[in-house]
């Protein structure tokens, strides 16, 4: 399963847990089965977000497969100038 | 995806690293250049837009009856001529309030009505025939006083996001967030020293050259063309089609040659309105910003207020790091750069125990937009300057404090992943063993410097390279050229095909010739359509292969490809003599047609990015004015395509930061009206102000891209601010913590600090 560390403010959503673990073969399902489990992320996921998946920045990448031991953090949607 | 294949560090470059002339440059000098004003149509009308003088208002009621009656007004609209077609999506509701007001008018230069006429005096007359009904309603501009509980509230169904339990009282506060790692509390008590300050700075405007500018024909079967100045046509196209309602496949956006973005021209302002007004019209109508609109009614980045604390052991080790930023985003949700400047703030240190806060915080200002690194300028500042103080109260040089706590690869960063391969040490080594540094300084000066991080992306690139009979390329890319990217794009596919830069020319595509491209932005041009254009020639070099080993009769992978000539791959394929480029192409229309190279990208694997700067003040103690003598620039570019573009990246940077430091900010009235929307208060720093910034590129290979290369655009503006301030502190013996550090707030520290005996901030 895929280790989920979420930013510290989505913790509302997520029953207080920074970490969480979730079954998904690539980012697109990691993502859904985020909404799934913890609906209160839904507004952020809608809203946009990045991912780094083993230290490593996506943008877009949907359909990025995860290793069972990938470490994936949810970020803000990434913005430049 | 990241592409697979690491750069290869061995690789002889024939192009790339070159410094070619720029392809823009004599149009650009000789005026042949078209930009977004320069658009034409027949029968064009003027279009021209009121805007509020109020900073924060009901809107009862619009008359525009007399308007539409006076002679020469072909069309007059308002908010009932942009029926709400977003479903749901609320960004795209606050870019369509942005661009029109709907029950309010929520900043002063906010659009309430447009008018398109036949001249520009009627258009002007007509504006003046518009009654507004304006209820008056307190505002509020400053971001400390916007948080206060007695603050007026712009948005009564703002509830703040990220606090748990969700507050039931509505507050301008939209967003809080929190990134960090570690036992932040823990930490500290661990610290020897420790440091707290609060900060503020102002809102800057990007100060493009260029005002916004916009054409828009839009015929009554509901297709259209519009031809503006943007750092995105694809963003432009879909953001009007879905205001207005109609297919996005039914308007074609043209984007012109660009003065300047920097982040203020990645969303619409102007362009809705044109094409509502022309489809009232019936008419093609230009609107064309001047520069008090596009200091009022475009996007300034965020005004801030932020606290740092930062604990040390006696040796010299971070312990604990806490900041608390907070950003104004304007009058909507979501648009100070708020965590983008709480995940760079420590970026660039190894942190066991690290918290970063930031409040995305509504006013009654121009919607924020991105400008360069969004977020991370004012954050660097704050973090640096402490760092600076911790150092000498250690008794440390700051060079060598930062390079002990510097991240490298391994560090879990401040905003959580872990960095892989990163330039931040050799940046501050290269910084540490510069001339600059250990040059003497003169009287009433004083040295500084800072050491800066920005995330880089990738995106959506899409490119076709076509190969006339004649055998030279044309590449069309989506990718608006705000900084020289043509340059970089041809040389990319020159290297690859193993031509001549001379043999390629880079074209942009509107909208309706080439698949979808992201904004210019997130310095992800050179990175991500690069690599489309590498892939894209890689693509027609295969078709070539296949048409040498179709005119040769052997199998298409017994052909390779190698300095611009097909030829067989070993001695088995056969005994050919080697086909040219351009013989390829002159055979073309007999083996098969028209060849062409296409490649569609979604790119990651960007890269982080640091750099370090050394700055060397002049104060004159008398009248607090100050000159810049000397400036450095070392930054990490994974490989440098076209490396005068990329010191030009460097030092625009850097200027742009020295004005942020030392004169730009909006300054409002009690009235909340902005004093001073134009170049002659608002001052941004000119030639003769500075000196040559000095520049030095550092070569660390980004895994992500065939040839190493990461963004460069946007890092160079993180540093300065922080960089100059601790200059001035060197300089003055005065620790400053708002910017700008104007000359009277310079001189007014510099007396303070005399009138109390003792060094302080000011």
């Amino acid at each position: 399963m895929a280790k989920v560390i979420v930013w510290g403010s989505l913790k509302p959503h997520t029953g207080g847990k920074t970490t969480v673990e979730i079954e998904a073969r690539n980012v697109q399902e990691l993502l859904a089965r985020l909404g799934e489990t913890y609906p209160g992320l839904q507004n952020q996921i809608k809203r946009g977000v990045s991912v780094s998946i083993d230290g490593l920045i996506y943008r877009e990448g949907w359909l990025e497969p995860l290793k069972p031991d990938s470490e994936v953090f949810l970020l803000p949607r990434m913005q430049g100038g | 995806m990241p592409l697979d294949n690491a750069p290869d560090s061995k690789r002889k470059y024939n192009v790339v690293g070159t410094r070619p002339l720029r392809p823009d440059g004599i149009d650009k000098v000789t005026g042949r250049a078209k930009f977004g004003a320069d658009a034409t149509a027949p029968g064009q009308l003027v279009g021209r837009i009121l805007r509020s003088p109020h900073a924060h208002a009901k809107i009862r009621s619009i008359d525009t009856s007399k308007a539409e009656k006076l002679a020469g007004v072909k069309a007059v609209i308002t908010r009932d001529d942009f029926p709400d077609h977003t479903d749901g999506d609320s960004g795209l509701y606050d870019t369509m309030y942005n661009i029109m007001a709907r029950e309010k008018a929520l900043y002063e230069g906010h659009a309430v009505a447009a008018v398109a006429a036949t001249t520009p005096a009627i258009a002007r007359q007509a504006l003046k025939l518009i009654k507004v009904d304006y209820e008056v309603l307190p505002h509020v501009t400053d971001v400390d006083d916007a948080m206060k509980s007695n603050a007026p509230v712009l948005n009564n169904k703002m509830f703040t996001d990220g606090v748990d339990p969700k507050p039931k009282k509505a507050s301008n506060v939209a967003r809080r967030f929190e990134f960090g790692h570690g036992d932040v509390e823990a930490g500290f008590k661990r610290a020897d020293i420790i440091v707290e300050r609060s900060f503020k700075t102002e809102a800057t405007h990007q100060g493009y050259i260029e005002p916004h500018a916009a054409l828009a024909s839009m015929s009554p079967d509901g297709s259209a063309e519009l031809w503006c100045c943007t750092q995105g046509h694809y963003m432009v196209r879909d953001v009007c089609a879905r205001i207005l309602g109609i297919d996005i496949s039914r308007l074609r956006v043209t984007q012109s040659e660009i003065g300047g973005g920097f982040g203020g021209k990645t969303t619409v302002f102007i362009e809705p309105v044109a094409l509502a007004l022309s489809r009232k019209a019936n008419r093609p109508v230009k609107v064309v910003m001047t520069r008090d609109e596009v200091f009022k009614a475009t996007g300034p980045t965020s005004a801030t207020s932020m606290d740092i604390k930062i604990g040390v052991t006696k040796d010299g080790l971070i312990t604990a790091a806490d900041g608390t930023f907070r950003y104004t985003g304007g009058p909507f949700a979501g648009c100070s750069p708020a965590e983008f400047g709480a995940m760079s703030a420590f970026a660039q240190f190894h942190l066991d125990n690290v918290r970063a806060i930031g409040y995305d915080v509504l006013c009654n200002r121009p919607k924020t937009i991105s400008y360069r690194a969004p977020g991370a300028p004012m954050a660097n500042f704050a973090v640096e300057s402490v760092i600076e103080e911790l150092a000498h109260k250690l008794g440390m040089a700051p060079i060598d404090f930062r390079i002990k706590n510097a991240a490298r690869e391994g560090t879990r960063s401040s905003y959580g992943p872990v960095y892989g391969q990163i330039g931040l040490g050799a940046t501050l080594e290269a910084a540490k063993n510069h001339p600059h540094f250990k040059a003497p300084l003169g009287p009433n000066q004083g040295r500084g410097m800072a050491a800066g991080f920005w995330f880089n992306f990738g995106g959506q690139s899409c490119v076709s390279l076509n190969i006339p009979i004649d055998g030279t390329i044309t590449v069309s890319v989506g990718s608006p050229d705000i900084g020289g990217s043509r340059a970089s794009m041809c040389m990319m596919v020159a290297e690859e095909l193993g031509i001549g830069y001379d043999q390629v020319r880079a074209i942009i595509a509107d909208t309706s010739s080439l698949g979808h491209n992201d904004v210019t932005d997130g310095s992800r041009t050179t990175f991500a359509t690069g690599m489309a254009c590498i892939l894209a020639a890689r693509d027609a070099i295969k078709k070539l292969c296949a048409r040498a080993a179709a005119t040769w009769g052997i199998p298409e992978d017994a052909v390779t490809w190698e300095k611009g000539y097909a030829k067989p791959a070993g001695a088995n394929a056969g005994n050919f003599q080697p086909l040219s480029l351009k013989e390829i192409a002159a055979a073309s229309p007999g083996t098969g047609g028209p060849i062409a190279g296409h490649h569609e990208y979604s790119a990651d694997g960007a890269g982080v990015s640091f750099a370090t700067h050394i700055c060397d003040i002049e104060i004159d103690q008398e009248t607090g004015a100050s000159k810049i003598v000397r400036y450095t620039v070392i930054q990490d570019a994974g490989k440098a395509v076209h490396p005068s573009y990329v010191e030009g990246q460097f030092q625009g940077g850097a200027v742009q930061g020295i004005g942020w430091a030392l004169n730009e900010e909006y300054i409002y009235g009690k009235d909340g009206r902005l004093q001073n929307a134009g170049f002659l208060d608002y001052r941004i720093p000119v030639c003769s102000d500075l000196p040559m910034i000095d520049t030095m590129i550092l070569e660390i290979p980004n895994p992500g891209h065939p040839y190493g290369v990461r963004g460069v655009g946007e890092t160079s503006i993180v540093p300065p601010l922080a960089a100059i301030a601790n200059a001035v502190a060197a300089a003055t013996g005065v620790r400053f913590t708002q910017l700008p550090m104007s000359p009277p707030r310079i001189l007014k520290g510099i007396e303070d600090a005399k009138a109390s005996g003792a060094k302080k901030a000011a």
